[in-house]
């Protein structure tokens, strides 16, 4: 048996911090990814007040103008300031993103807990809801709800939460089943825990950072999804600035060359996926325990 | 064999009657007037009305489900309120546009990200696996309509080595006759290579939009699963028996390799056919789409309904043949059947 | 027909030999390159295998026995590489052979066998088309003869009907079957030397005698030499000539079998020795010769247990079980309701499998019993039901005079009995919530049962739990992957007794943990037991540590009880056949 040495263990915050810290000296694309989040939090939360120009003036005289000192994005065809309204976007963008992945992190998470942790009927139900979900291509299953439910940005949020319900319960379910007859899980039963303490309790907190991590990745896939909606016009109305739908004016505009419209939205769009992608990655790093040391 | 399509197919039954179920319920149980949203924006109050009793609206849902039922066992969708053309009519005629141009996608991406991935994790820490790597990663934040914008400004525009991105054939010609349905076959059979190479002009940059679209998780999970079969121990067996390294990674790694790819493509061709719609509308492409999209711009819902349908009829289809290849290479599989 | 040509004769077939060792390992040091810089797995290793010698290489984990026979294989993973030293096979220098000389001889002239059989195989190629790729490739055999060689090795590995197993996949056959066909793949092409890497771990012990008496008869019909590695020195002692055992990457001892047992010299060996179950030993005996005089070792249990000591009083029965059963549907079989709807039944037998077939036992008051059997016999099953965590189909659990199998498993949460059974889990690892930390584990009990709402009292009852299993009072705050197995294990125990129960399943406790470690966990169990009067029911497969722990011992097949008596007694005089087969398959060291 080894010895113990008698040093102490930091804990809580301070802990955390310092493995973060860690992670990142050994991993400096998370590092990177950081940044970039943090360039996405200011953008979102500051945007309509550092932004030069007013995103939504027209200026029919400056219509169309490629990059410059003036308008670092150039103009569009109504001579709008391309770069303030990319950054104003980043605020509506990110909202779409954070509420869907918020809600069907709160849903499917938990139906997918309870599926993994209970079976039986609980698992039979819960399974058969995100089959149904499942047969649809999902894209294709957004446009039905947003279609159906009528075309607002409450309902690309909601249609969001409901295509990526099916991957929360799956990850979530399969999570909670390979514990539910763990070892310790049979302890926590044996000292007087009933199902749903352990439940909340054991089970959750374990699978936790392996939610966290599939949520990072959902944030980058509900962002492309709510810009492919907008792009065929569902969703966010013109002239309000948001990414996909830039995209969407740009397009006419390419094959005469007039390129900026749309690359300036859509790097945009690629900026805000790519940063959630290699967080997901690195926060993978981050809050698994086995690597904590 | 039989018994493992047998079984296949009786799990692919629920999910038929689920899409139904669901798609009944997006036209008919959603709040809103169903009989105002089928008529359209502009109709007046007798016209809804009328609608309604037409589309038997005024009857208990459980009939409407009946009729509804009845209705798509006989191939009604419903007609579509700009053109009053049927639905199922329209989708059948475009399908072949859209399953060209998805096919031609998934095999170029296919084509490309298995061997890549292979590759990336038989050499290890190699330029080919850092290149796999930051192509994964990156592939999976490419927005596919912006990839296809810059396709269209790079090959179209700027090099001029691509037609205009305006549907499956340039006007001065004319569509080969109808076989498959597919340009490319039917001008074959009709041997008429001009045709070809035209139809493959107008195929190029769209399908290699889906290609690039479709190659990052293909790619990734070939890498992953490839690199996870070539450290298990029966790849240390057989290195252990002196097999030769062709042998091992065909023979033993590449086939058990291959099984979480077979899986990852039902989840390949959900996105497909997802990206599908957004790229027919940036290269005009007249597949179901592209119609579907015509058709939410103008407030036309029953083609809207037919095309998700269609697409979830399509994609269950899909995940059958999915299984089927899945149960031919695992032996594990067969014998649960 | 085809004679046998060698393109790439590197190493010459046995006849063509020189006389003299035919491996030879000289300062062999192997490293690797990881995230935290060089690790030295392997320091100057000398060994030397004679033709038709057996060498066992022993160990525990961490020792590296398996990396030294890696690198003889060349077949460390990309990290590894040899710093320093030689390796001779058959007058080649194998540290600097070509990679193409080196897959020449590997599976031709040097092969091996691994550890978990069914692993080591193809999931989805047959097992004969496995066996014919290796003949093919070292051009034993051609595209028309290979059948027919496969299935005469098949033969030669005692599968029975080989023709209809040559088309068999891995998961068609059994563990024991997949390990006699990953010998086949070793021995096919009649190798000089064979390496088996812990080949039956996992494997029941009558399997595990089978197949390593297979395995011996194989390789001495052919005048081969083999490499043993295992952590079990009586496996070792049974089977090799010479054994070498191996601390921290160093030899520490070579010696030829029967002397090492009879005087060892170093003191590793001796308690290694020491701590190996066999039969005629005390659990004192297991322990090092000069305790380390440690509190927790104090009083040293006596020679042997309380209740054995002289034929104890019949006290207060604690538990008894009377007729139990459980039944599970068996796998595969067309569900209720296909069946149903197809209108015809599978008669009960096809459709439902017994776990338990119909038991009966009793535990008396400060007794341990012991409940052995192979895998699968239900020994797991039955214990699950008295811990009340599973629902028996048929049969009563009394404890204390209360019926509890009434109360359904997953009420017995609030059951105030819940408290007085506690179990001791087999995976220590798995059995600790990788987010609680070990005091944290320890206060789970205490806190929801024992009436304790954290402060000053619940850290001073933890304390003192931690002093009764000998934990060092400042690992209490650590995570378990930051804990030793055996350190684990000690949690595990104390978060058991925390609550003063009057049961304890033990559920193979010590199976996950190294023999020295082994030997530290069952002394405290067993002084536990004299301190607190606490019952065991301790779950094992090994009869030997079952002995050495426990009053009395019931052996169970095939959801059975085949036998139940005194510990002593069915040690030493079994009275069924199947117990007689199970102590016989028991390797040890000669006493």
């Amino acid at each position: 048996m080894t010895l113990a040495t008698a040093d102490t263990h930091p804990r809580g915050l301070a802990a955390t911090l310092a493995h973060a810290r860690y992670v990142i000296s050994d991993n400096p694309v998370t590092g990177i990814a950081f940044g970039m989040f943090l360039v996405l939090v200011v953008c979102a939360l500051l945007g309509p007040f550092i932004v030069p120009y007013d995103p939504l003036a027209s200026d029919t005289a400056a219509a169309l103008q490629a990059p410059s000192a003036a308008h670092w994005f150039g103009t569009d065809n109504l001579g709008r300031d391309i770069f303030s309204r990319v950054i104003v976007a980043t605020r509506l963008d990110m909202a779409i993103a954070v509420f869907s992945v918020a809600l069907v992190f709160a849903a499917g998470g938990i139906a997918g807990i309870a599926s993994g942790f209970f079976g039986g009927w609980t698992d039979r139900i819960i399974g058969r809801i995100s089959d149904t979900i499942m047969a649809f291509p999902l894209f294709v299953l957004a446009m039905g709800i947003v279609a159906a439910l009528g075309n607002t940005v409450t309902n690309i949020v909601i249609a969001t939460a409901i295509i990526n319900f099916p991957l929360y319960v799956r990850v979530a379910r399969s999570e909670a089943a390979i514990r539910r007859q763990a070892g310790f899980v049979q302890a926590a039963r044996l000292t007087g825990n009933s199902e749903w303490r352990i439940l909340l309790t054991t089970i959750l907190p374990n699978i936790m950072p392996i939610m966290m991590v599939q949520m990072s990745l959902t944030m980058g896939y509900a962002i492309l999804n709510a810009a492919g909606l907008s792009f065929i016009g569902l969703g966010v109305r013109p002239p309000t600035p948001e990414w996909g739908i830039m995209v969407a004016e740009g397009a006419a505009y390419i094959v005469s060359g007039e390129w900026w419209i749309a690359l300036f939205p859509g790097l945009a769009l690629m900026f805000a996926v790519f940063c959630f992608n290699l967080l997901g990655d690195g926060l993978r790093d981050i809050v698994d325990p086995q690597r904590r040391t | 064999m039989l018994k493992l399509i047998g079984s296949r197919l009786a799990t692919a039954v629920p999910s038929l009657i689920g899409v139904v179920i669901v798609t009944f319920m997006l036209t008919r149980v959603l709040p809103g007037d169903t009989a105002a949203y089928f008529a359209g924006p502009a109709a007046t109050a007798e016209s809804i009305a009328e609608i309604r009793t037409k589309l038997g609206l005024d009857k208990p849902l459980p009939a409407q489900f009946v009729d509804y039922v009845s209705a798509l066992a006989k191939g009604d969708l419903g007609s579509s309120l700009s053109t009053g053309q049927p639905v199922a009519a329209e989708i059948s005629a475009r399908l072949p546009a859209s399953a060209e141009l998805t096919l031609a996608g998934l095999i170029l991406a296919l084509a490309i990200a298995v061997p890549f991935g292979i590759m990336a994790a038989v050499k290890q820490g190699s330029w080919v696996d850092h290149a796999c790597r930051l192509i994964t990663t990156a592939g999976v934040s490419l927005p596919v309509f912006f990839t296809g914008l810059l396709l269209v400004y790079v090959f179209y525009f700027k090099l001029g080595w691509a037609p205009a991105p305006l549907g499956r054939l340039d006007v001065f010609f004319s569509a080969p006759e109808t076989v498959t349905g597919f340009y490319l076959i039917d001008s074959l059979i009709a041997r008429d290579f001009e045709t070809f190479r035209a139809a493959l002009a107008q195929l190029a940059v769209p399908a290699i939009t889906l290609a690039i679209f479709a190659l990052a998780p293909i790619a990734r999970m070939t890498r992953a699963s490839m690199l996870s079969v070539l450290s298990s121990e029966f790849v240390r067996t057989a290195r252990a028996a002196g097999l030769t390294d062709t042998t091992v990674i065909i023979t033993y790694a590449f086939r058990n390799a291959m099984l979480p790819v077979v899986t990852t493509l039902g989840m390949v061709f959900s996105f497909l056919l997802g990206a599908n719609v957004l790229v027919e509308k940036v290269f005009a492409w007249p597949g179901i789409g592209s119609y579907a999209v015509e058709a939410l711009i103008t407030s036309d819902y029953a083609p809207v309904q037919g095309f998700v349908l269609a697409m979830a009829i399509l994609y269950v289809v899909l995940n059958l043949l999915i299984d089927i290849a899945y149960g031919i290479i695992d032996p594990r599989a067969r014998s649960e059947a | 027909m085809h004679g046998v040509v060698d393109v790439k004769d590197h190493a010459a077939k046995s006849s063509e030999t020189p006389s003299g060792p035919l491996l030879e390992v000289r300062d062999l040091t192997v490293e690797f390159a990881t995230r935290r810089g060089t690790v030295t797995a392997v320091s100057e290793v000398n060994l030397t295998l004679a033709k038709g010698e057996t060498l066992g290489i022993v160990g525990e984990s961490g020792s590296g026995k398996s990396v030294t026979s890696y690198t003889v294989m060349r077949i460390l993973d990309r990290a590894g590489r040899i710093a320093e030293g030689s390796i001779t096979f058959s007058g080649m220098d194998v540290a600097h052979a070509p990679e193409s000389a080196m897959r020449d001889l590997r599976g031709r002239e040097m092969s091996m066998i691994f550890q978990n059989p069914r692993a080591a195989l193809n999931p989805i190629r047959t097992v004969g088309a496995q066996i014919g790729d290796v003949l093919l490739q070292h051009v034993q055999a051609d595209a028309r003869t290979v059948k027919e060689k496969v299935i005469d090795i098949l033969k030669q590995v005692r599968i029975a009907r080989p023709e209809d197993r040559y088309h068999a996949y891995p998961f068609e056959l059994s563990g024991g079957m997949c390990q006699r066909i990953v010998i086949a793949l070793a021995l096919a092409c009649r190798p000089q030397l064979m390496i088996a890497d812990e080949p039956t771990t996992g494997l029941d012990v009558t399997t595990q005698k089978a197949v390593m008496d297979l395995v011996t008869e194989l390789t001495r019909e052919r005048g081969m030499s083999t490499i043993l590695i295992t952590h079990d020195l009586g496996l070792a002692a049974a089977y090799c000539d010479t054994v070498m055992v191996m601390e921290k990457g160093k030899v520490v001892e070579t010696a030829p079998a029967e002397r090492i047992f009879r005087d060892p010299q170093h003191p590793y060996t001796r308690k290694l020795m020491r701590a190996t179950p066999r039969p005629g030993i005390t659990l004192r005996d297991l322990l090092p010769e000069e305790p380390a005089g440690s509190p927790a070792q104090n009083p040293p249990p006596q020679a042997r247990t309380s209740a054995q000591a002289a034929g104890a009083p019949a006290t207060k029965v604690l538990l008894q079980v009377e007729n139990l059963v459980k039944e599970y549907p068996r796998q595969g079989a067309p569900s209720a309701f296909l069946s149903g709807l197809l209108g015809k039944k599978a008669p009960p037998e096809e459709r439902i499998f017994r776990a338990v077939d119909d038991i009966s036992f009793a535990v008396l008051k400060g007794e341990s019993v012991g409940l052995v059997g192979e895998s699968g016999c239900g020994k797991s099953t039955t214990s699950t039901m008295v811990m009340r965590l599973i629902d028996p189909t048929a049969g009563r659990i009394s404890f204390a005079g209360e019926d509890i199998s009434a109360v359904p498993a997953k009420d017995f949460a609030h059951h105030p009995m819940r408290r007085r059974i506690q179990m001791v889990f087999q995976d220590p690892t798995e059995s600790l919530n990788p987010r609680y930390t070990a005091e944290r584990a320890i206060a789970d009990p205490l806190l929801r049962m024992g009436g304790m709402s954290g402060g000053a009292k619940l850290r001073a009852r933890v304390a003192e739990l931690a002093e009764m299993v000998g934990l060092p009072q400042n690992l209490l705050e650590r995570f378990p992957h930051q804990l030793s197995g055996g350190q684990k294990a000690r949690v595990g125990i104390a978060r058991a007794i925390a609550l003063d129960p009057d049961l304890v399943i033990l559920d193979e406790p010590t199976a996950a943990l190294d023999v020295s470690v082994q030997a530290v966990v069952l002394n405290l169990l067993e002084e536990l037991k004299q301190r607190l009067g606490m019952s065991y029911l301790f779950v094992s497969h090994d009869l030997h540590v079952v002995g050495l722990l426990c009053d009395r011992v019931i052996v169970m097949r095939q959801g059975r009880i085949v036998e139940e008596g005194r510990s002593q007694q069915v040690l030493d005089a079994p009275r069924d056949a199947y117990t007689r087969e199970l102590i016989a398959a028991i390797p040890h060291p000669p006493v």
